[in-house]
């Protein structure tokens, strides 16, 4: 028989401890994927954050280091300086990137690290049980925020591909959304060209991934799925915001 | 050895590049901007890689990144950047990550003032990130033995894993003084980081397990074990590290304790004592951390008065007084927000409290 598919080297055989409807495993996949297709496991150092996802090193089959919250960027940066040939990269989630770490991530960006950032993007403090991110939806519920995000309260939510792509040093910025199967195709292929773009060091990477917080939407896996469609694309519209030419 | 007269700031960032210091991460500030200024162009001539980072926030985790990944690292800032690095600190001590950090001290609290001040001594050695752990302290009194210092240090960070402060001010920072500098080590290679650093985060390569480098331990008695194993470093670090000189006569009536530039401001009042008849000596710590207890079993019982010297409210008076343990009296002579006393000031205020206790 042949074989079509198998789970990644780069991802442990244990079972995540991520919520049913998490879309932190698919996009752990597709970077470990990723890196095996180009050979660079063995050579790949990342840097774990602040948020559910700080245990990512533990699923994750590289060499690893925990950051303090929002400062994955900076700890890249030092990683990167004193391994100019492995590939670097941060996974952060939107407080650990939009919040807190918003200064360290413009500056990585600005000084054209040669690392990459994957961003996942749910709209929600995860570990923390539910807190308004700064990329919460206008009128969705937070427990920071229960009857609902307003512009005049808490500001609109920041989009951090635009945010990014006025940034010269930040040479492929892309949003993709975890959603449904073409969706998570098309992420793959931008997790690809943002490892491309970092070996052949033209300069900083960045690929925003909408993802689902079923847990704290207080919504089903499917209906989680449903609100990426409807309620977070069309805010945060896909597609590629900067590339370098040959791309 | 050849001398040269070096600024301090300029000196101490040529002893961290002779040290093998690959990376510097830091950000201007006063009294310390020479030494980002002159890493920016002579770390690379050695080898290595300068950043001026967004904030010491940012530094404190490049140098956290760099350490984590093999590299030998410097960083340096003044009072209000440490305060911004305390995050750091308490991140690299639980991590067991080698870091050489440099203060050079300035007036506090908040803003302050940019003239020099010992007052960052409880942040050195309280700690000031949060839970529980230890940096070893080393307080220069002199350009030359802080150069001696900052490329010891290097070795020092690596052997416990863990991050070492020198504590300078800014009077050392600025003055200039002919200085012997030490023979330039080269930079690690990478196998030579993999060989001597095997827990470091270089890519897994043909290892068989990938290392992971982290802080977080969720289970309590997890979390117990490990900061344990951190304090039998400490232990190790109190006996192996720990550093002071004494002066003076023996059988002093009147023993001054003070580091760093202070102790030559009494040095000099010690001799001005002397003119006046009364014997004195001092205690220099040259670990603020580990504090020198054991200097303190040699006070003899002619000893009438222990006076903590320092440009700060008492901050050294606390481990002075519990090193004297009640056994005599114990005074303060200070002076802060940047003024620095002169000897006969400082003599003047010890013949007083001398004279009080009749």
């Amino acid at each position: 028989m042949k074989q079509v598919f198998a789970i990644t080297r780069g991802m442990l055989p244990v079972d995540t401890s991520y919520c049913p409807g998490c879309t932190h495993g698919v996009a752990h996949r597709l970077i470990m994927e990723c890196l095996e297709e180009l050979g660079e496991l063995d050579n790949t150092i990342a840097v774990s954050p602040i948020g559910c996802s700080i245990v990512a090193h533990q699923y994750m089959n590289i060499d690893m280091c925990e950051s303090a919250h929002g400062r994955a960027p900076a700890v890249a940066s030092g990683i990167r300086r004193v391994h100019p040939d492995k590939v670097v990269f941060t996974y952060q989630g939107d407080g650990d990137l939009a919040s807190i770490g918003v200064g360290e991530i413009i500056h990585a960006a600005h000084r054209g690290e040669k690392v990459t950032t994957f961003f996942i993007n749910n709209a929600i403090y995860g570990m923390t049980g539910g807190q308004m991110a700064p990329t919460t939806l206008l009128g969705q519920r937070a427990t920071t925020a229960i009857n609902g995000r307003t512009k005049e309260s808490n500001g609109s939510p920041l989009r951090m591909c635009e945010l990014l792509a006025t940034i010269d040093g930040a040479v492929f910025v892309e949003r993709v959304a975890l959603n449904s199967p073409g969706n998570v195709r098309k992420a793959k292929k931008a997790v690809m060209k943002a490892f491309e773009v970092q070996k052949n060091g033209l300069g900083f990477s960045f690929v925003e991934f909408l993802s689902s917080c079923p847990t704290n939407w207080g919504r089903a896996p499917y209906e989680a799925m449903e609100f990426i469609k409807e309620e977070m694309i069309p805010y945060y519209p896909l597609g590629n915001f900067r590339k370098p030419e040959e791309f | 050895m050849e001398k040269v007269l070096m600024k301090g700031n300029e000196a101490f960032a040529e002893a961290a590049i002779r040290g093998g210091a690959g990376f510097y991460f830091g950000y201007p500030i006063t009294p310390q901007n020479e030494i980002p200024e002159y890493m920016s162009h002579e770390l690379e001539k050695a080898g290595g890689s300068f950043i001026q980072a967004e904030s010491e926030l940012a530094a404190v985790n490049m140098a956290y990144g760099a350490a984590a990944a093999g590299g030998s690292v410097f960083i340096s800032t003044s009072s209000p950047g440490v305060a911004l690095m305390q995050e750091g600190i308490s991140f690299m001590c639980s991590s067991e990550v080698p870091v050489v950090m440099l203060n050079v001290s300035r007036g506090g609290p908040g803003v302050g003032g940019i003239q020099p001040g010992q007052a960052d001594y409880f942040q050195a050695t309280r700690g000031g990130g949060n839970g529980d752990y230890h940096v070893p302290v080393f307080a220069p009194a002199s350009i030359q033995e802080a150069i001696d210092m900052i490329y010891g240090a290097f070795e020092i960070a690596d052997k416990y894993q863990n991050p070492v402060m020198i504590l300078a001010d800014g009077m050392l920072g600025q003055m200039m003084e002919p200085v012997s500098l030490p023979e330039a080590k080269r930079m690690a290679t990478y196998e030579e980081i993999r060989a001597n650093k095997p827990w470091a985060i270089t890519g897994k390569g043909p290892r068989s397990e990938r290392n992971v480098i982290k802080s977080l331990r969720l289970q309590p008695d997890v979390l117990e074990a490990h900061i344990h194993r951190l304090f039998e470093k400490y232990d190790r670090m109190e006996k192996e590290l720990v550093r002071y000189e004494t002066y003076g006569e023996p059988d002093p009536e009147i023993v001054f304790v003070a580091f760093g530039t202070v102790a030559r401001l009494v040095a000099e009042t010690m001799d001005i004592l002397t003119e006046r008849g009364y014997k004195a000596g001092m205690i220099r710590p040259v670990t603020l951390w580990p504090f020198p207890f054991d200097a303190f079993a040699r006070i003899s019982d002619k000893t009438r008065l222990v006076v903590s010297v320092e440009l700060s409210m008492g901050q050294l008076l606390t481990d002075v007084k519990a090193a004297v343990c009640g056994r005599v009296p114990v005074g303060l002579i200070n002076r802060t927000g940047g003024v620095v006393p002169t000897p006969v000031e400082i003599a003047d205020r010890a013949i007083k409290q001398l004279k009080a206790l009749d």
